[in-house]
């Protein structure tokens, strides 16, 4: 009996508290807004932490300009996918798009929105090599593999005429947490290796065949630079911004080319020319076509309900996206990330119209 | 679990309550919210240990008991076996606890018996220091000064001059990155509780367990083995026990050294992973929902062999003070 009473109590003081807080919010968002009494008007998505630093630079720049703000949680793909799946934010963000089962389970259908573009770069610790390595892509996938085990095998020798290369032990560093930059590579393996296809396939955790694993790209950055003779794969920006070497990839062109911002947009530049018009952009660049493109590339996306319910929110949503793709697209480099190539540019944004703003959802 | 406790304290308090009766409405009150309080922590724990079930229950339905002793983690493919990860766990604890307890042991004979008074509290306090660094800066450590100082000297030494490569635990590769690097580190980061446990329990035997050793023609280093540690026995596995419960769900630094390899190894110098570090890893990006619920899995089997190791240490703690008391 005094259980009840204390219970009964503490629950009223609960009501209480919650139903204070509840209108104190209500007031701070319509104080923001000024106009509208509307609450919750700001937007808030969540996704991918590789455009990050990116997307914080995007959003702190347009709420200077048009006072709309975007509350944006870097969890990662999977976790944006699935918080967008339950509805609980206004837009997702994903590195890789978004597959058939998980689009099943959407209540509304979404756009992919490619923002920018992510490359991935074979770094190494040769200290006897000085110049970039040359490497292929049935050469990377045998290395991963475990099928060349040296250095100086005559697969890489064959690639880097005129390198002088040790026979020590290639050591593979790979992720081990789940991450786009993985899903990316391996789409690259399995796109231009059968064998990998099949097994491990492609993914953002993959069971390795060998190697050691580190968390994110200064894990596996940090476990290549103590170790003499391994190698590993790392997101173009990191690479950058740490002066990795990075070797040059050879592309379906032909042509060794090395991991640039200006390559990387050439890549999706080409891929893109062969769109069909009605595209839904959940497309592979890897390995694709153009004379200078690098061929591990890939886009990250907005996820984007088609039809936006919220009138309010869904007009603040298609102005954001809008400004973005024109102006947003200009700070993509100077932060190393390679911006969407012109033509893709215009496509996107003439797509806006389709989204639907206002529509009744029922 | 609760209702049983909720029989046995009021009959307790019985004769207590009477006496008062009626006297204190706020006796009453506060009785009631301590007892919501004490009432709180096992159903919370009840509830997390039920969700977190309920959560993996799609996986270990799926797979059964191979969820257990299978060693293949494929998400690509939605085949997944926690048997290297619960491996590892089991066995970077097992070696953080080999190398931890003699020296916490060690530390804390020496502080109580050997030190001179003014250097008992300066190296008590570094002991104790150790625990208050944040796991993460234990890996940075792990990673630029222990693995290189494994990969160029220990590691060699050991396979290569001592020639313990014919014993499989001592072959293998070197990339530092291994099972050795992550009992270690877990070594270092048990180590303090166990020291300051082990200390405590010694300063608090009694004077005259010290004198009567001593008094019966005994050397120092007798009374330590014959007296003092047998009476601090049950105290100082308690200390171990809660260095173990440290070691099993140790996360971030073991991450950053242990090389995250899905396979159960023979050799210590190869890559390893621990259920920890397999949670931390992948759940932020796991899209699929077997794969969601196969890491949640994973969380109730390290949820339970946690219960399982703590409860082996409660009855070694009882089952020691009971044939010592005896004796």
């Amino acid at each position: 009996m005094r259980c009840y009473w204390v219970l009964g109590a503490l629950a009223v003081v609960a009501c209480a508290g919650g139903d204070k807080s509840a209108s104190a919010n209500k007031d701070s968002t319509s104080a923001a807004n000024g106009t509208v009494a509307s609450s919750g008007a700001d937007l808030t998505g969540a996704g991918a932490t590789f455009p990050y630093p990116l997307y914080s630079k995007w959003f702190a720049d347009y709420a200077a300009k048009s006072g709309v703000k975007i509350n944006y949680q870097s969890i990662g793909s999977g976790g944006g996918i699935r918080q967008l799946t339950e509805g609980t934010v206004d837009f997702g963000a994903s590195d890789a798009p978004m597959s058939d089962d998980e689009m099943s389970k959407l209540k509304t259908p979404v756009f992919h929105f490619p923002t920018v573009l992510g490359a991935v770069v074979l770094t190494y610790n040769v200290p006897e090599v000085t110049q970039p390595l040359q490497l292929t892509g049935e050469v990377i996938a045998q290395i991963f593999s475990g099928k060349i085990t040296k250095w100086n095998d005559k697969a890489i020798a064959a690639l880097n005429s005129g390198v002088k290369l040790p026979g020590t032990d290639i050591l593979v560093v790979h992720r081990s947490d789940g991450s786009g930059t993985t899903y990316i590579f391996t789409d690259y393996l399995s796109s231009v290796n059968a064998d990998w296809a099949k097994a491990p396939g492609k993914g953002k955790e993959v069971q390795w065949p060998v190697g050691i694993g580190g968390k994110g790209n200064e894990g596996v950055a940090g476990q290549i630079k103590q170790t003499p003779g391994a190698i590993g794969y790392i997101e173009l920006v990191y690479a950058k911004q740490n002066n990795l070497p990075a070797a040059s990839i050879k592309n379906a062109s032909g042509q060794f080319i090395a991991p640039s911002v200006e390559s990387v947009t050439a890549a999706a530049d080409a891929a893109a020319a062969k769109f069909p018009p009605s595209t839904d952009y959940r497309m592979s660049i890897v390995n694709g076509p153009g004379a200078t493109a690098y061929p591990i590339s890939s886009f990250t996306y907005l996820l984007i309900d088609k039809t936006l319910v919220d009138p309010t929110k869904g007009k603040k949503l298609v102005d954001f996206l809008r400004w973005a793709l024109t102006d947003g697209e200009k700070e993509a480099a100077p932060l190393d990330y390679a911006p969407l190539p012109q033509s893709l540019d215009t496509r996107l944004v003439a797509r806006l119209d389709s989204i639907k703003v206002g529509a009744s959802g029922t | 679990m609760t209702t049983g406790g909720a029989q046995a304290t009021p009959s307790g308090g019985d004769g207590f309550e009477e006496g008062i009766e009626g006297s204190a409405l706020g006796d009453r009150i506060y009785s009631s919210v301590i007892w919501l309080f004490a009432v709180c922590v096992p159903v919370l724990l009840v509830l997390i240990a039920l969700s977190i079930f309920i959560a993996g229950w799609p996986a270990l339905h799926r797979f059964g008991l191979s969820f257990l002793t299978s060693s293949s983690w494929d998400p690509v493919n939605g085949k997944f076996g926690a048997a290297p990860a619960i491996y590892g766990t089991l066995v970077s604890s097992a070696i953080a606890l080999l190398i931890a307890t003699p020296l916490a042991i060690g530390v804390s004979v020496f502080l109580s018996e050997f030190a001179p008074p003014w250097l008992r509290q300066p190296v008590a306090f570094f002991v104790d220091l150790l625990a208050a660094i944040p796991s993460v800066v234990y890996g940075v450590w792990g990673i630029f000064v222990l693995i290189p100082l494994l990969r160029t000297a220990l590691i060699p030494f050991l396979r290569d001059t001592l020639h313990l490569s014919v014993i499989p635990l001592f072959s293998g590769p070197n990339y530092g990155y291994s099972m050795l690097a992550a009992g270690m580190i877990l070594a270092i980061m048990v180590l303090p509780y166990i020291a300051s446990v082990s200390r405590e329990v010694l300063m608090a035997v009694p004077r005259s367990q010290r004198e009567a050793a001593l008094a019966l023609g005994a050397t120092k280093w007798e009374m330590i083995r014959g007296a003092l540690l047998p009476y601090a026995k049950s105290g100082i596995i308690g200390g171990v026990i809660l260095g173990l419960g440290r070691a099993l769900g140790e996360t971030m630094a073991v991450t950053m050294v242990i090389g995250n390899r899905a396979e159960i190894s023979a050799s210590l110098f190869a890559p390893a992973y621990t259920m920890a570090s397999l949670i931390a890893n992948e759940f932020s990006e796991a899209s699929g929902d077997l794969h969601l619920s196969a890491l949640m899995a994973v969380g109730f089997v390290l949820f339970v062999i946690t219960i399982i190791v703590n409860a082996i240490a409660r009855w070694l703690v009882w089952e020691v003070s009971r044939t010592g008391s005896k004796g």
